[in-house]
C-alpha cells in the first residue's frame, strides 16, 4: 500500500496529521497520553477555557442515548491563567501542536482571552466556541445569530488576526449554518468547525424530571454524524475556500473520510474517545488505509470530492 | 508520559468465568501481566455490545478480586448486578469471548504500613471490592470485620471464600430477611467502639457513604469510600463524574471520581453539594 500524505492546513498552520482531538473531549491531553503519543495526531484541541475558573454545571452531566450521548458539563476548567501557566507548556514538551479553544459570556471576554493566547508561545490556532449563551443578549447562544457571531469573530481577529488561525466553532442548531459561516468568514475567520453538539433532553421516567443537572444538554457521538456531514457538505459548497474542521461522531476511518469528502480539511475526534481512548490514533491510521485503496496519494485530493461534477471527473492519480 | 492513569492499558480480556452467585454474576476474566498494576479500589471500564452496538460508552466495574496464580495467568473478578442494558449484556457474555478492557483505573485504597482494625462496609454489590481489600489488609496484620447492608437477603453478596478473609462478618437488611434488621449505620456507632475500630473502608449507594461519613467523622475515625457516580469515559477527559470536594484550604472544587476517585476521603466530600448548583458553592 503506497503511503498516503495526511499533512493538512487551516488558515495558515500546517499539521502533520489530519486528526484532531475534540474540544470538551480529551480535557487538555494529560489524560490520553497514557494511550497513545499526542504529537502523533495532528492537533489537541483543549476543552474550552474561559477567563475564570468554573465548577460547571450539577449533575447529573450525562445520560447515554442511542449511538451518542448528551452532556451537560457547563464549562467546568481552570480558567485561563492556570490553563495557559500549566497545561499548554505540557503539551508543548510533548510535541504535540495545540488548538486552545475559547469560550465567554462577552465579546469582550473573547478579546481578553485572545490577548493572553497572543502572549502564550507555542499554540497553533485558536478556536472560538461561540456556541455559548451571551449575556448581553438574553442568554441566546452567539452561534445561532449572524451578527453576535461576527462581533465576537471580530474582536479576536483585533487581538490575533494574522498571527495564528481563528477558527470558529458553529451550532447546527441553526435555521442556516452556510449564512453563519459566511458572517464569520466576513468578520476575520480562517477556518470553522462543524459541528458544535446538538441541543437535547432526556426525562427520566423515574423522577419524571428532565434527567440532567442542567436540564438540556448536549447530543454528540455517532446519532448525529448525517447532521455534521450535511453542514460540512452545504459550508463547502457555499463557500469552497474556508477550510473546514470537521466533527460530530466520528468513530472510525470511514466517518472520517466521510467529512473529508463533504469537504473538511481535518477531522476532530470526540465523544469515541470516552469510549476508546485509542480512537483519533485508530481513525487516523484507518483513513490513510481508506485514501490510499481509494488511489488518493495526498489527503488534500481529496477533500470535497463529493462535490466534484460527475461528466467532468479528474483522474485522482493525476490531481 | 502522564501521571494521570498511569497504568491504565487497553487490552483483549477473555472471560474465563461467568457464573451467577444470586441477584449477581461473578465474572472472572484474564488480563494477563496488567493484574500486577491492579489493588482493591481500582476499576475497569469495559465496551460494551459488540461492534454494532448502539452503546457507545464502556461500563465501569469495581475490580472484587484479582489473581496472579491460575493456570490463565492474571485474571481480575468482577461482581456485576445485571441492571442496565450494557451490565446486562456483560453477564450474558459466556467463557471465551473476548472484550475490550481499560484497566487499571482510578485510585486504590491506602493500606495502613502498621496493622490496625479495620471495618469494611458494603452496601449491595458494593461489597465487591471489599473482599480482595481484606485479603490484603489480613496479609498485613490487620483485624479485618465486615458489615454487609442490603435491602434484602437476596441482595447481600458474601460468597464462602470471602468469609475466611475477614474475621467477623456481620450481615443487616432493611427488610429482616437476612442477618438482623435495619441499615449499616444503625449499628455502626457500637461497632467502632467494641471494636476499637481506627480506619473504615466503605463501598456502596451515596447515600450510604453519606451517613457513614457523618458517623465516622463524629468519632474521629478515617473513612476511605469508593463513590458511584455515572461516568462516560472512565478516564477523566469527560467531566461527568465530578464530585464537590473540600481541600485543606477550604475550597470546593469539583472533582473527578474517575481519577481523583473512585477512592476518596469520605470526610472531604461535601455530600450535602452533591447534585446542587456548584455556583452556589460558598
Amino acid at each position: 500500500m503506497s503511503t498516503v500524505d495526511l499533512s493538512t492546513t487551516l488558515g495558515n498552520a500546517w499539521f502533520p496529521a489530519p486528526i484532531f482531538t475534540a474540544s470538551g473531549c480529551a480535557s487538555s491531553g494529560k489524560e490520553l497520553a497514557q494511550f497513545f503519543p499526542l504529537k502523533d495526531i495532528g492537533a489537541v484541541v483543549t476543552k474550552s477555557v474561559m477567563t475564570k475558573p468554573r465548577h460547571g454545571r450539577p449533575t447529573p452531566r450525562m445520560a447515554e442515548t442511542p449511538s451518542g450521548m448528551l452532556n451537560s458539563i457547563g464549562l467546568q476548567g481552570p480558567g485561563i491563567d492556570s490553563f495557559l501557566a500549566n497545561d499548554v507548556p505540557w503539551l508543548v514538551a510533548q510535541g504535540a501542536r495545540v488548538i486552545v479553544s475559547i469560550a465567554g459570556e462577552t465579546a469582550d471576554e473573547y478579546a481578553v482571552l485572545a490577548r493572553k493566547i497572543r502572549a502564550t508561545g507555542g499554540i497553533s490556532a485558536i478556536e472560538v466556541n461561540i456556541s455559548c449563551p451571551n449575556v448581553e443578549n438574553r442568554g441566546l447562544v452567539f452561534a445561532t445569530d449572524c451578527d453576535t457571531s461576527a462581533r465576537v469573530i471580530d474582536s479576536v481577529r483585533k487581538i490575533i488576526g494574522g498571527e495564528i488561525p481563528i477558527i470558529a466553532k458553529l451550532t447546527p442548531d441553526v435555521t442556516d449554518i452556510t449564512s453563519v459561516a459566511k458572517a464569520v468568514h466576513d468578520s476575520g475567520a480562517d477556518a470553522v468547525a462543524l459541528i458544535n453538539t446538538i441541543l437535547g433532553m432526556v426525562i427520566n421516567i423515574d423522577s419524571m424530571r428532565p434527567h440532567l443537572g442542567g436540564k438540556t444538554g448536549g447530543l454528540s457521538g455517532p446519532a448525529i454524524r448525517p447532521v455534521a456531514v450535511r453542514a460540512i457538505y452545504q459550508v463547502h459548497s457555499a463557500l469552497p475556500q474556508l477550510p473546514i474542521l470537521g466533527m460530530g461522531g466520528v468513530a472510525t476511518g470511514r466517518d472520517a473520510l466521510e467529512m473529508i469528502l463533504a469537504g473538511a480539511s481535518g477531522v476532530s475526534v470526540g465523544t469515541a474517545s470516552f469510549g476508546n481512548p485509542t480512537a483519533a490514533i485508530s481513525v487516523q491510521r484507518e483513513l490513510g488505509e481508506l485514501l490510499s485503496a481509494r488511489g488518493f496519494t495526498s489527503l488534500r485530493q481529496a477533500v470535497g470530492y463529493a462535490h466534484r461534477v460527475e461528466s467532468n471527473e479528474p483522474e485522482r492519480d493525476s490531481r | 508520559m502522564s501521571t494521570i492513569n498511569k497504568s491504565a492499558t487497553q487490552l483483549t480480556a477473555v472471560v474465563i468465568a461467568n457464573k451467577r452467585v444470586g441477584a449477581y454474576h461473578q465474572i472472572i476474566m484474564s488480563v494477563g501481566e496488567v493484574v500486577k498494576d491492579c489493588r482493591p479500589g481500582n476499576f475497569i471500564a469495559i465496551s460494551v455490545g459488540g461492534d454494532s452496538s448502539r452503546m457507545i460508552l464502556r461500563r465501569a466495574f469495581a475490580i472484587s478480586r484479582t489473581s496472579d496464580s491460575s493456570q490463565y495467568g492474571g485474571t481480575i473478578e468482577l461482581i456485576v448486578a445485571p441492571h442496565g442494558s450494557g451490565s446486562k449484556w456483560l453477564c450474558e457474555q459466556a467463557e471465551g469471548v473476548e472484550l475490550d478492557v481499560v484497566t487499571p483505573l482510578g485510585t486504590s485504597f491506602g493500606i495502613p504500613t502498621e496493622p490496625v482494625n479495620v471495618l469494611l462496609i458494603g452496601g449491595g454489590y458494593g461489597s465487591a471490592p471489599l473482599f480482595g481489600l481484606a485479603d490484603v489488609l489480613k496479609a498485613r496484620g490487620s483485624r479485618v470485620d465486615m458489615l454487609l447492608g442490603a435491602s434484602t437477603g437476596a441482595k447481600i453478596y458474601a460468597p464462602m471464600e470471602g468469609k475466611r478473609s475477614v474475621n467477623s462478618l456481620t450481615i443487616i437488611t432493611e427488610d429482616g430477611s437476612m442477618g438482623s434488621t435495619g441499615r449499616v449505620t444503625s449499628t455502626l456507632d457500637s461497632i467502632i467502639t467494641d471494636r476499637s475500630i481506627d480506619v473504615i473502608y466503605s463501598c456502596g449507594p451515596m447515600a450510604m457513604l453519606k451517613a457513614i461519613t457523618e458517623i465516622a467523622d463524629s468519632r474521629q475515625v478515617i473513612h476511605q469510600c469508593a463513590v458511584e457516580e455515572a461516568m462516560a469515559c472512565g478516564i477523566g477527559i469527560c467531566m461527568t463524574c465530578v464530585l464537590p470536594v473540600r481541600a485543606d484550604d477550604g475550597s470546593i472544587s469539583m472533582k473527578r471520581s474517575c481519577i481523583d476517585g473512585p477512592v476518596m476521603d469520605g470526610s472531604t466530600v461535601c455530600w450535602d453539594l452533591v447534585g446542587k448548583n456548584p455556583g452556589e458553592f460558598a
